[in-house]
């Protein structure tokens, strides 16, 4: 009974709970499509139960037992052939009406937009983190992904080509698209745009193991100018400086280079996260802490701590190792 | 408890022609068909997958058709055994039955030794590839209802011998559809693994 | 235990009581239908308090964010445990043990066709939640945790594949739902066989009680859902210790296979616990109606076209694995159409209140329940089978809610009416009236301020499933909601439990018909003699006892 006004309360007003549900709140126009499916279908299914319910209640106040009733059994009905009809063929119309607009809607939503602009994307899901691939400028980040905007009619549509490296997962961001799954030896297709520019999260939607819970996703929608700089910026090698000399070799001497990739050093792991510029990220461990100093150093330490289970193991290093590790990272910009 | 004893001397609803063994067993058939019907979903999907290693093309298509005789010739044999018992011919039932056992036990046979050859010539395995995993799979769970069906036969027969099964016993003919139906599914995986893989 | 010594007394001198231990071997090795029906209900309301536990627990984790009351791998057990214990061990037991306990009672038989088969049937049950729970003894143990599955209840591939399931706790679920699900299939068996072959003299089949009439088509769908199931477990045996390939996807297997074996049976299975509601709803609703059930034939078409439907839905569970138009379009459209023959039982339900003279009793009060909540349930269910819609909010929240109503507010409501009306006949006592009210109401509200808010944590982006959440996303103040609801809940189900215990033993004695209803197993004792009926009425019409009682104006004038 809370399921409607709750839903029209929440989708509604922005004061009263402080947020407008993000799949009511569309960034894009794949997200919007859906929510005009969604508001036909809560509008229909909201009619229902009114009527519905409704009726069931106002049968239950008008005919229940009461003392001056007179004990003999009220008066039978065995059914009516027209009404048992007519309330088949009431829903049947219904939902064949729902069935063509959905059918209508999947078919719009499947077909790729004009491929102009187009920016490709290849997303790895991994345990617990999301590899995103640029394959038109041939670098990869990890757990945020950067897109441009659509500015007036230059729609810049996204196609991202979803697989996953271990077990099933869901890439769902709701104010730009549904979900859809990455799934090992399959390679599904999905396409978003973004309309505002701004910061919008998700998250996996397909239970995949322990960490499950801690396998957010950010993405960060820009201006096409700043679009172009950040892909210049990304398809640099790594930074070099002489005074981290000590981190960078405890790197590559230690097991971290076996999982993780630095360009235009010797790690080429493929295990972990491409770090090559790990501080131009926002959070670390797919977004579930600030990416600082502090935080990077307690990651490393233990990353068990906050995210137990987690396929990078702890290492048991030295302070000094961390230290030197974690500020030669802090120059990976 | 025996309240079996009350179940028959209380008039059942008349307009049902088949008895409740019968119902039970066909009931029982369905949901022995919607499994086989799975591992056969199971077999067809990966057929015709590119993959290392033996292919439906290794199977000897002699060895599956003399195989499918046997067991087609079965069915009849076990119709015979009906037959026999409806007119009371208590040693052409036996014997009918176990010539029945014998059919499946030379299936079992052939089954066998298709297997030795699969396994140690072409080097066939259930975890050589994914032929190996869905044709052991498939065949095997078929032959272990042979298998049970030709354990049932020996029981029939055996109760029959000591007098320990009426007559009119409805076992028998209940064994008969269960044959059948082991025998169905081989026809199935005849057409489907062994002649539309090749 | 003393639920029905009476049966047992019966016969013979009703002062003697024999040792404890020789009334277990009795139950133990008991082949009769309501002992077994009894039974069946004891173990699901065993196995209700645990997976009630998990569920508290589940609840009390995600009160606020980052909370760390479990740990993740515990979560994650809890949560897997919860819906497999719900499914498998709760809703099934009970629906067996209803139909175990009524139906031969219903259609005036002394017992089901196979009793000895039936016996297995149960503890191949109860054995199989046995190994289910027997996983948390492993591993490192109890105060380990135990190694629980931790695959969620239907386990995807490649989850379950020994690489990223190590350790037997795979196997366990695999071999528990697997023993449990054999069981069914015996008890389906079983009930088909009776069904159809030992009704009462006269009574046709078109002439059954409804919940009999649900029973059957639900025995069917067991037959054809539940084979898959065991065939799909099979293959993950085989893969994970026979080396096999079914869903290796390293070496070539398909993850997606499993999900379509898994909800070919996951989907039938869904009306397998929703229609014995429906039969249950169909004989309260009219008694305490004090009509005849609106449109018995629509009813039982209604039913069968639920049966066929839901055997062709079961890819709706699958729209975010990226199947192409075609399919999706299929099967969207599909679970539409199941839409119709649901409608058509709510209508009828409806109209069977329309002009009665509502007696509001505890049963009344949960079937009246039941038809509210299974129609939020329905309804979401619609906005589910919407593909777009259903890219946003599956597996998130809303989701959670929306099978909590239908299997929740839908078939526990069903089967709480179901026990309140038929408890007087299993034990001969009445069970309270204040305590049941107070239950009903406990249960009602504390069922909608906990899954209701659920539908809104679901479009505010919450993804099922997971141990933990980040704060401000406004998710806090929903799931504290929720674990109110679950309190209440909790309350409600205490409430329940005292009942019974209380009923038991100082109930109001019922006598045989105490809600002056109308089918056959009001006619014999309560409870009823081992052999059920001295004398079965010839029965020539749906309601035999609207007939005795009303021999001026019959059923049988009006079919």
């Amino acid at each position: 009974m809370l399921l409607v006004p709750g839903l029209v309360l929440c989708a509604t007003s922005e004061s009263t709970w402080g947020q407008i549900p993000e799949m009511f709140d569309p960034a894009g126009p794949n997200a919007e499509s859906v929510r005009s499916v969604f508001w036909l279908v809560l509008a229909v299914c909201t009619v229902i139960f009114i009527v519905v319910g409704g009726t069931i209640l106002a049968f239950v106040i008008r005919f229940r037992e009461r003392t001056i009733d007179a004990e003999t059994e009220p008066p039978q009905f065995y059914g009516s052939q027209p009404i048992e009809l007519a309330w088949t063929l009431a829903p049947a119309l219904t939902v064949l009406m729902l069935a063509l607009v959905v059918i209508r809607s999947v078919i719009e939503l499947r077909t790729a937009p004009p491929m102009q602009h187009d920016q490709r994307v290849r997303v790895v899901g991994h345990q617990w983190w999301w590899e995103f691939e640029y394959p038109d400028y041939g670098f990869s980040t990890a757990n945020e992904l950067v897109i441009p905007v659509s500015e007036g009619d230059q729609r810049r549509s996204i196609h991202l080509q979803l697989e996953s490296a271990d077990v099933i997962h869901s890439f769902w961001v709701p104010r730009l698209a549904g979900k859809t799954d990455l799934i090992p030896a399959k390679t599904n297709e999905m396409w978003l745009a973004a309309d505002q520019e701004g910061t919008y999260f998700g998250r996996c939607a397909e239970y995949c193991g322990t960490q499950h819970a801690k396998m957010l996703i950010r993405v960060d929608v820009v201006s096409e100018a700043a679009f172009v700089q950040w892909v210049e910026q990304q398809k640099k090698p790594a930074a070099w400086n002489q005074a981290v000399q000590t981190g960078h070799d405890r790197f590559m001497e230690l097991a971290c280079a076996n999982c993780h990739t630095i360009r235009g050093t010797d790690a080429r792991g493929r295990f972990g996260p491409d770090l090559t510029h790990l501080m131009s990220r926002h959070a670390l461990a797919s977004g579930i802490m600030e990416n600082t100093q502090a935080n990077l150093t307690r990651w490393i330490k233990n990353p068990n701590l906050d995210k137990a289970g987690c396929r990078m193991p702890n290492m048991r290093l030295s302070d000094e190792d961390v230290q030197a590790i974690v500020d030669y990272l802090l120059t990976l910009r | 408890m025996s309240s079996g004893a009350f179940t028959d001397s209380i008039g059942h609803d008349s307009t049902s022609t088949w008895s409740t063994a019968q119902v039970g067993m066909l009931a029982f058939l369905c949901s022995e068909a919607a499994f086989f019907a799975t591992l056969l979903i199971g077999y067809l999907t990966y057929a015709g997958v590119e993959m290392a290693g033996p292919t439906p093309k290794s199977l000897s298509l002699p060895l599956a058709i003399t195989n499918t005789v046997f067991l087609l010739l079965s069915s009849v044999t076990i119709v015979l055994s009906l037959k026999s018992q409806s007119r009371t011919d208590r040693s052409g039932f036996t014997l009918w039955m176990l010539v029945t056992a014998g059919l499946g036990m030379s299936f079992l046979v052939g089954t066998g030794f298709e297997w030795y050859r699969l396994i140690y010539h072409d080097g066939l395995t259930i975890s050589r590839n994914l032929f190996g995993t869905t044709f052991f799979t498939l065949v095997g769970f078929h032959a272990t209802h042979v298998t049970v069906g030709i354990l049932a036969m020996i029981v029939l027969v055996i109760r029959r011998s000591k007098g320990w099964m009426a007559v009119d016993s409805e076992a028998p003919e209940l064994v008969s559809w269960y044959w059948h139906l082991v025998d169905g599914v081989w026809l199935l995986i005849l057409v489907l693994v062994y002649l539309m893989g090749r | 235990m003393t639920a029905a010594p009476q049966s047992h007394a019966h016969d013979s001198d009703s002062s003697f009581r024999p040792p404890l231990t020789a009334r277990l071997h009795d139950w133990v090795t008991t082949v009769d239908h309501k002992r077994i029906g009894l039974m069946y209900v004891i173990m699901s309301l065993l196995f209700l308090v645990v997976g009630g536990i998990e569920a508290m627990l589940i609840r009390f984790q995600l009160w606020t964010a980052n909370n760390t009351l479990v740990s993740a791998d515990t979560f994650n057990q809890l949560f897997t445990m919860h819906g497999t214990t719900m499914i498998f061990f709760v809703v099934m037991p009970m629906i067996a043990g209803f139909a175990n306990y009524l139906v031969p009672l219903m259609i005036g038989c002394r017992d089901v066709a196979f009793p000895r088969l039936n016996a297995l049937g149960f503890w191949l049950s109860l054995f199989g939640g046995c190994i289910l729970y027997l996983s948390y003894f492993t591993g490192k143990g109890l105060y380990g945790g135990g190694a629980a599955p931790d695959v969620g209840w239907f386990a995807y591939a490649p989850l379950t594949s020994p690489a990223y399931a190590r350790g037997g706790s795979v196997d366990y679920w695999i071999l528990g739902t697997m023993v449990s699900g054999i069981g069914g299939i015996t008890f389906a068996v079983n009930l088909i066989a009776t069904i159809v072959t030992m009704r009462a003299p006269g009574m046709r089949l078109g002439q059954v009680p409804l919940f009999v009439w649900m029973m059957l088509i639900d025995a069917w769908l067991i037959l054809f859902a539940f084979p898959p199931l065991t065939a799909a477990q099979v293959m993950l045996l085989m893969d994970r210790h026979l080396g096999a390939h079914f869903f290796d996807t390293q070496a070539g297997g398909s993850a997606v296979l499993w999900q379509h074996l898994f909800w070919f049976f996951g989907h039938p299975e869904v009306y397998i616990m929703a229609l014995p509601a429906f039969g249950i709803i169909s004989e309260v609703v009219p008694v305490f109606s004090r009509k005849v059930i609106f449109g018995y034939t629509s009813m039982a078409m209604a039913t069968a076209a639920i049966g066929f439907i839901s055997m062709g839905v079961w890819a709706h569970h699958m729209f975010t694995v990226g199947m192409s138009d075609a399919l999706d379009a299929i099967f969207s459209a599909a679970s539409f159409l199941i839409a119709v023959p649901t409608g058509i039982k709510i209508f009828n339900w409806t109209a069977t209140l329309y002009g009665g003279r509502l007696r509001l009793k505890t049963p009344m009060l949960f079937a009246l329940g039941f038809l509210t909540m299974f129609l939020i349930g329905g309804l979401t269910g619609i906005m589910l089978a919407a593909v777009p819609v259903d890219w946003q909010v599956s597996d998130s929240y809303f989701l959670v809610a929306h099978f909590h109503y239908v299997l929740f507010g839908g078939s526990l409501f069903a089967l709480m009416a179901g026990f309140y009306y038929w408890f007087p006949k299993a034990t001969g006592r009445m069970l309270g009236e204040e305590l049941g009210r107070l239950h009903f109401w406990l249960l009602f509200v504390g069922f909608n301020v906990l899954f209701g808010p659920m539908h809104v944590s679901g479009v505010l982006g919450m993804p099922r499933r997971v141990y933990t959440y980040q704060p401000g996303q406004g998710w806090e103040v929903w799931n504290q909601l929720s674990t109110i609801g679950g309190v209440i809940m909790g309350i409600g189900f205490l409430c329940f439990f005292g009942n019974v215990m209380h009923s038991l033993f100082r109930g109001k004695s019922a006598g045989s018909d105490p809600w002056d209803a109308w089918t056959l197993e009001w006619a014999t004792t309560s409870p009823p003699a081992v052999y059920n009926f001295e004398v079965v009425p010839e029965v020539r019409s749906r309601r035999p006892l609207w007939d005795l009682k009303h021999p001026e104006d019959p059923d049988w004038k009006h079919e």
